[in-house]
């Protein structure tokens, strides 16, 4: 079972990543982009079938080591 | 006073802080291997050493702070033993949950590698009483992600309950502005648990012991733990 985890930063912490990404297109000509915000996106595959476990497991992994959960949000999405 | 040396994968200034604790205690403190389940029997002082633990992979700190051995400093913590953490050992802390708060990208995004001065904030801890509060130590910096963050409540903690260790100051003991190197909410350096007794530092005291480097003022927190 293919699952895809998408950790992102809280609203309101400071990116400077994303700010340095935002001058580069900027710097390459691309107009109208207001700003960008830099995250992670882990692609999980999991044995079984069971999305219920699926699910469970990917949480743990979540609040446990895949996002600070301090200054990250996470969601999962499913094949 | 018996230390243990946590080296992980990708750790790199572990012999550093050993020569400093050599120097000091006149013995070599025991390596202790992250995937080790206990510590040695009697251990005083815990210390996180700095360096690229696991490569920085996935956040900095983020694997090392679950290691196997991190139960063991946890319960070592718990007991009242001594715990420090130096640069990726302060990141390894606050993702292990032992200290509050995160360390982020440096804010000018460039990797600050260059003396720095420090104000010690407060000379009654295990750390510090060697120095005197707020004299002013020249110690080194080497780091890409030393930004110390943390919300609003959690900062008030610290500083109410003076839980500050450190900030970042110019050689007149000035905070903050251009002696910030990463933008640290209150020029903040390092900080204590609420007991005093684990310290996360981003700067490195370890390397500032010999006067062939230019200077010593890295010993005063070696001394004041073997004392």
């Amino acid at each position: 079972m293919k699952a895809r985890v998408i950790v992102t930063l809280k609203t309101g912490v400071l990116d400077p990543q994303g700010k340095a990404i935002e001058g580069a297109l900027r710097s390459l000509g691309i107009e109208g982009v207001d700003s960008v915000r830099q995250g992670k996106v882990f692609e999980v595959e999991l044995a079984g079938t069971d999305r219920a476990s699926a699910e469970a497991a990917l949480k743990t992994a979540c609040d446990r080591l895949l996002a600070n959960t301090v200054i990250e949000n996470w969601r999962i999405e499913f094949a | 006073m018996k230390a243990a040396v946590v080296v992980f994968p990708g750790s790199n200034r572990e012999r550093d802080v050993g020569r400093a604790l050599r120097d000091v205690t006149g013995h070599e403190p025991h390596y202790a291997w992250h995937a080790d389940p206990v510590l040695p029997a009697g251990t005083d002082l815990v210390v996180l050493p700095g360096g690229f633990s696991y490569g920085d992979y996935l956040r900095c700190g983020a694997i090392a702070g679950r290691a196997a051995i991190m139960d063991a400093v946890r319960g070592h913590a718990a007991r009242g033993g001594l715990v420090l953490g130096i640069c990726n050992g302060f990141q390894i802390l606050v993702e292990s949950g032992l200290l509050p708060g995160v360390l982020m990208r440096n804010a000018g995004l460039k990797f600050a590698c260059r003396m720095q001065h420090l104000r010690v904030e407060r000379a009654d801890t295990a750390f510090t009483r060697r120095y005197a509060a707020g004299q002013v130590i020249e110690v080194c910096i080497a780091h890409g992600e030393g930004n110390y963050v943390a919300d609003d409540t959690t900062i008030a903690r610290l500083e109410g309950d003076g839980l500050v260790a450190f900030r970042y100051c110019d050689s007149d003991g000035v905070v903050g502005g251009a002696a910030n190197p990463n933008g640290s909410i209150n020029a903040i350096a390092g900080i204590y648990s609420p007991s005093r007794t684990i310290l996360g530092m981003m700067p490195h005291p370890e390397n500032l012991i010999d006067p062939l480097v230019g200077g010593t003022d890295g010993r005063g927190l070696f001394e004041s733990i073997a004392a």
